[in-house]
């Protein structure tokens, strides 16, 4: 094969062919064209005249030029010009292929994959053992490089899948010596990694080395926090140069538990820049929902940031004892909470009920004692629905002596009546200091600062449940912090008063992490190896290389340092990790990562990832041939006289003119629409279906012009994707199974139709029936995934004082070709009521945009070509019956459309006749 | 180039009385009137054949009864015969080309020049057949005759076509001071064509030459390696290059109409040169004119 370029020959010495061209030339010139027998009566005339000039009976340059071409053309094509040719590994020693398989990777996976597959092929071809490995996956077991037939890896190679980390390329280093030689195609990522450039001269040694970089820049979104009450990210690519916008969206479950995109917020890179702090505006109880971040159209873990608690901002009221005094700030009971809290809780200071109304997450309640009934039975209710009350003693709790006698549900133990007092100046012993945290303790794990000292506690009275409720002992062992579970929530009770009266731990840092261990502030530092020691977390959901989320029942914990290293692996990929209360967002961006391409050594050979796919050439250049030859046939006509030339310019003109009929017909089907009452029914697709549709509303068509005023013409079919709805005034709908969702774009127009005053029947043709199985019938789930994406308000069934039941007729129920299922239009307004002397509600001001049912009340209507019933309704008279009720309805169906609520108004005429004192 | 054969007789004759429409009477010069003995139009002050009524003469013995007026008698006691004016009649001989070489069109929106002459031919009969001349074809032995039949004949013949290449004149008697029309494209051999003027001129016959031609006969718009035939075939002459021709061409056409007009200057008839992208009625105005014009 040769190559010029992105076009390479398949037979390149047919090419040869072309030197014959010279020779063509001179013989095509020395043979003139043949001449023309032409009839002409004067040849009498002509007879004896001499010619005097003899040069047209060389073929003209053009002409020769033309055939020149074609030839040329004939004789490229069979050289078998292909464009784009792929680059083929060449070679027989074992192929390696590596990909780095991570989530850089991931958003050009697809066309790493068929690069994999291409160079698979081409091995099978030339029969080299292949192996294939994901760098990301680190290498495993004996022999990582384990070549085997290229056939195997076929399938093997689909399935792979990147992973969300990325690799770790000083595994590999070793494990690329334990081969013999070997050939390397690298499917890089192109991001500057530490240990590439060893791996890339350890694989060197084996033989030579490819480099496949997708062309395309890489995304990345780091890290996450909040900012001013925004969320805020970092997004970063990888190519520095042009200018993109993109658009990141926050992502979390909606009040009904499904995962929606609860903002977007848009961001540009300028040219030169790599990376751009963005910040999305959310309420904070939206952002309390925000599970996760992504960039919009980027399928890669790196575009995904997870969020955790660090961004929860748990609403906390504070309600204290007694009334704050001016000026005795420090001493105030909520002072160090305030403080702890407000930056990052949503703190509410308000009284018991204006509390309650706000739903905090948690209470905070602070040295309160004795509570009205009705406050603890309202606190009690809020806790047992998953609330989170705190509590700290002070002298009030102490005094008021709730939870002495029995346990008070608001309090985890029972208290003795008094507390003590330690190391006061009245007092023996010395002020105490705190224990180790028990293991079964969410503060487990936390240092203990040697600074804090408890001077007096309420104290716990003794209980055989006492020990499993205590979170932190003093260190003479007696409780300081318990806790217990109440219903679904929680409480717990600080031994101490909120301020530091009683001890000195509201002044330590350790007062802030014990909130934090509680859930109740958010975490602000980083991930602390110390302080993670010794905990263990679950992954609850995990990142694939996708960056989708998954639930992971099946991987294992891991220790908090492993944790806290932020290395990833198979035994810990990026995701959330549940550890107790506390969720951590591992993350597949590190927060200080900055992307950067990876460098190669000089004299790599980079092959392409993005192929524009092979294009075979032969074809086009035949194709030109004959056309080529075929102009000459036309040229050598006009040249021997025997074109006519206007037939040919007719010919052409034929040929080359677009079609433009179709207009026309658009034109005048949209002003039949427009100049005349046309009842219209949507195409489904489905022939038979639509016919019957067709026959439907020809019937009753037929039936209101011979009945009512409204003459309507034919009924048309409209596509909802096409066709120009505004025109008509109702649309039936039949649905089936088998019917495609409209488009997005024609949900948009059906949309515009209904609030534009359209109507819309929807008819699931099948009575309803088996409507209590599986939840529903099949049409009408299909029914309800059409629907999903329409404006459709709430409905009801059709009430007895609805307009529709008298627009023309009065009607009580709406068969059709089946008479028992209900018939569901838009739900009256909730403040409709009857007047007094009036027979009916005032009902809906306007026309019910759909009426939704399933009695199939097309086939009920439908008429042939001689005007009698398509379908048999019902048996006999009974069924004739049916079949005129029937038709009534679409009569008031129409009329409901075009006159609106008119007859609804009628409701006003006694009231009118009243005042007119008839 | 057959398109002649599906001309029916009567399609033939509906097209030339619609180009025969809003013509005058057509009434022939009669400046040898006293010399002819064929009835005509034209009175001869006496009584005798005629349409016209001349007088009333009191019936003598040996008239037949039938030729009685009865009702001028019945206005006196004697017996009126009623006489007619003698009238003569002028005779035209008409000679349509239909030989192969009309058979031919440059274009297919032109007719061909074999419809046109026959249109122009049979169109100047039914003019003179109104204004009561005897019409006949050169090629009918007969003598020319008047009447619808007579027409209906004509054009029976003239549907016929011939298979020569080119047409000549019929040989034919003609009474002196009768009038003849030929129609052709005169393009065949000279010769005959002169031989059939000077015969018709020996006989005293006057009359006008209608030379049909298409336009691209004109022009001769053709290029390129050409070998031209005949219509029938007979001839044919290749060329290298036909355009180089155009100018030769051109000269011998023109030669050959100069030709035709002296020659009818010399034996005192009328030339007329006719394309078929003219329309029909100013070539049949024309003959119209040149028949019925001035006596000579």
């Amino acid at each position: 094969m040769i190559a010029f370029g992105s076009l390479g020959f398949l037979v390149p010495a047919l090419l040869l062919g072309l030197l014959a061209l010279p020779i063509l030339w001179w013989l095509l010139r020395a043979v003139p064209p043949a001449p023309l027998r032409r009839r002409f009566p004067a040849v009498s005339l002509l007879l004896g005249l001499e010619d005097r000039e003899t040069t047209p009976d060389r073929t003209p340059w053009w002409l020769l030029l033309l055939r020149m071409a074609a030839i040329a053309a004939a004789i490229l094509a069979f050289a078998q010009p292909v464009l784009n040719p792929t680059d083929r590994v060449a070679g027989n020693a074992p192929l390696l292929i590596t990909m780095d398989g991570s989530w850089a990777s991931a958003q050009s996976w697809a066309a790493r994959q068929d690069k994999v597959n291409e160079v698979l092929q081409f091995a099978v071809q030339d029969g080299r053992p292949v192996t294939v490995v994901l760098l990301s996956d680190g290498p495993r077991g004996e022999k990582p490089l384990n070549f085997v037939n290229a056939g195997d890896w076929i399938s093997k190679a689909e399935g792979l899948e990147p992973n969300a980390w990325e690799p770790n390329y000083t595994d590999w280093i070793g494990a690329a010596g334990t081969a013999e030689a070997f050939e390397t195609l690298w499917l890089s990522d192109g991001l500057a990694r530490e240990g590439r450039a060893e791996l890339m001269a350890a694989f060197g040694e084996k033989g030579d080395v490819s480099v496949v970089e997708a062309d395309g820049t890489v995304f990345a979104l780091r890290g996450i926090g909040i900012e001013s009450g925004a969320l805020s990210t970092t997004a970063l690519r990888l190519d520095a140069a042009g200018s993109g916008a993109f658009s990141v969206l926050a992502e979390g479950p909606d009040p009904a538990g499904i995962t929606r995109s609860l903002a977007r917020a848009e961001g540009a890179l300028d040219e030169g820049a790599r990376e751009v702090e963005l910040a999305i505006e959310l309420p904070s109880e939206l952002r309390n929902r925000v599970k996760r971040v992504v960039m919009d159209g980027v399928r890669s873990a790196g575009a995904v940031v997870v969020t955790d608690d660090s961004i929860q901002r748990r609403k906390v009221a504070l309600i204290g004892g007694g009334t704050e005094q001016e000026g005795a700030v420090l001493v105030s009971p909520l002072h160090f909470l305030r403080k702890a809290l407000v930056p990052t809780a949503d703190v509410i200071e308000a009284d018991f009920t204006d509390s309650l109304q706000a739903n905090p997450d948690v209470i905070i309640l602070a040295d309160v004692g004795e509570m009205s009934t009705q406050e603890n039975r309202a606190v009690l209710e809020w806790v047992e629905g998953g609330g989170m009350l705190v509590r700290f003693a002070g002298p009030r709790l102490a005094a008021s002596g709730i939870g002495q006698s029995s346990e008070d549900p608001l309090l985890p133990v029972r208290l003795r009546a008094g507390g003590r007092n330690v190391g006061g100046a009245m007092s023996w012993g010395s002020p105490k200091a705190l224990q180790e945290f028990p293991e079964n303790s969410p503060f487990f794990g936390l240092d203990v600062p040697n600074d804090v000292f408890v001077e007096s506690q309420v104290m716990a009275q003794p209980d055989p449940n006492l020990a499993e409720r205590v979170l932190a002992n003093l260190a003479d062992g007696t409780p300081l912090v318990t806790g217990k579970d109440q219903g679904a929530g929680r409480v717990v009770l600080f031994h101490v008063t909120a301020n530091a009266e009683w001890s000195s731990l509201p002044l330590s840092g350790l007062f802030v992490q014990l909130l934090e261990r509680l859930a109740i502030s958010a975490r602000t530092s980083d991930l602390d190896a110390a302080e993670l020691e010794g905990t263990i977390w679950v992954p609850e959901q995990v990142l694939d290389g996708f960056g989708v989320l998954r639930d992971a029942p099946a991987l294992a914990g891991v220790d908090g340092a492993r944790l806290a290293s932020g290395v990833f692996g198979n035994d810990m990929p990026p995701g959330v990790y549940v550890s107790g209360d506390r969720r951590v967002a591992l993350n597949a961006v590190a927060k200080d990562r900055v992307l950067e391409a990876a460098g190669w050594p000089l004299g790599t050979n980079f092959l392409s990832l993005t192929r524009s796919e092979e294009q075979p050439l032969q074809a086009w250049l035949l194709m030109a041939a004959l056309a080529l030859l075929c102009i000459d046939v036309l040229a050598t006509l006009l040249v021997g006289g025997r074109l006519w030339m206007r037939g040919a310019i007719a010919a052409l003109a034929l040929a080359v003119l677009p079609v433009q009929p179709a207009d026309a017909q658009d034109e005048a089907a949209i002003l039949n629409a427009a100049n005349n009452t046309v009842l219209a029914y949507v195409e489904t697709g489905n022939s038979k279906l639509d016919e019957v549709s067709r026959a439907g509303l020809l019937g009753l068509s037929t039936e209101l012009f011979r009945r009512t005023s409204i003459e309507p013409v034919a009924p048309v079919a409209v596509n909802l994707e096409t066709g120009e709805l505004s025109l008509y005034p109702f649309l039936y709908w039949p649905v089936s199974d088998t019917q495609n969702v409209p488009s997005d774009r024609a949900m948009e127009r059906v949309n515009a139709f209904l609030r534009g005053g359209g109507m819309i029947l929807f008819d699931t043709r099948d009575a309803n029936i088996g409507r209590s199985l599986s939840g529903g019938t099949p049409n009408g789930k299909r029914l309800q995934t059409i629907a999903r994406s329409l404006d459709i308000p709430s409905l009801e069934p059709v009430p007895q004082d609805h307009v529709l039941t008298r627009t023309f007729y009065l009607l009580q129920d709406f068969p059709g070709r089946y008479a028992n299922a209900d018939v569901w239009v838009e739900a009256a307004p909730p403040d409709a009521e009857q007047l007094e002397g009036m027979p009916f509600r005032n009902l809906n001001d306007g026309v019910t945009p759909v009426v939704i049912g399933g009695n199939d009340w097309a086939s009920a209507w439908a008429i042939g070509e001689n005007g009698r019933f398509l379908f048999p309704v019902g048996r006999g008279s009974q069924g004739e019956r049916q079949r005129e009720i029937a038709i009534r309805f679409g009569v008031n169906l129409v009329m409901h459309v075009l006159t609106g609520n008119y007859k609804s108004d009628q409701v006003h005429v006694p009231a009118l006749l009243d005042r007119l004192g008839q | 180039m057959n398109d002649a054969a599906q001309i029916t007789p009567d399609q033939l004759r509906r097209d030339a009385e619609e180009a025969a429409v809003g013509f005058p009477a057509l009434m022939a010069g009669a400046d040898q009137l006293a010399a002819t003995i064929s009835l005509g139009a034209h009175g001869r002050r006496r009584a005798g054949p005629g349409d016209e009524f001349w007088q009333y003469r009191p019936a003598t013995a040996g008239d037949p009864l039938r030729e009685i007026d009865w009702r001028r008698s019945a206005r006196a006691d004697a017996h009126f015969v009623r006489q007619m004016e003698w009238q003569n009649l002028q005779a035209v001989h008409l000679w349509v080309d239909r030989s192969a070489s009309m058979q031919y069109r440059g274009d297919k929106d032109l007719p061909l020049k074999g419809e046109r002459a026959r249109i122009l031919g049979l169109a100047a009969a039914i003019l003179l057949a109104k204004g009561g001349e005897s019409v006949g074809l050169m090629e009918d032995p007969q003598p020319p005759k008047h009447g619808r039949g007579q027409l209906t004949k004509m054009a029976m013949r003239l549907v016929e076509t011939a298979s020569d290449d080119y047409g000549v004149p019929p040989n034919k008697e003609m009474v002196r001071g009768n009038r003849a029309l030929l129609i052709s494209d005169f393009l065949g051999d000279w010769e005959s064509v002169i031989a059939a003027l000077s015969r018709a001129a020996d006989q005293r016959v006057q009359g006008c030459l209608v030379q049909v031609l298409d336009p691209s006969e004109e022009s001769f718009p053709f290029d390129g390696r050409t070998i031209f035939e005949s219509m029938g075939g007979g001839l044919s002459f290749e060329t290298r290059r036909a355009k180089a021709l155009r100018d030769d061409y051109l000269e011998r056409l023109a030669e050959r109409k100069d030709q035709l007009e002296a020659l009818a200057r010399r034996t005192g008839w009328m030339y007329l040169c006719h394309h078929t992208d003219q329309p029909a009625q100013s070539a049949l105005m024309w003959i119209h004119n040149a028949i019925a014009g001035p006596a000579r």
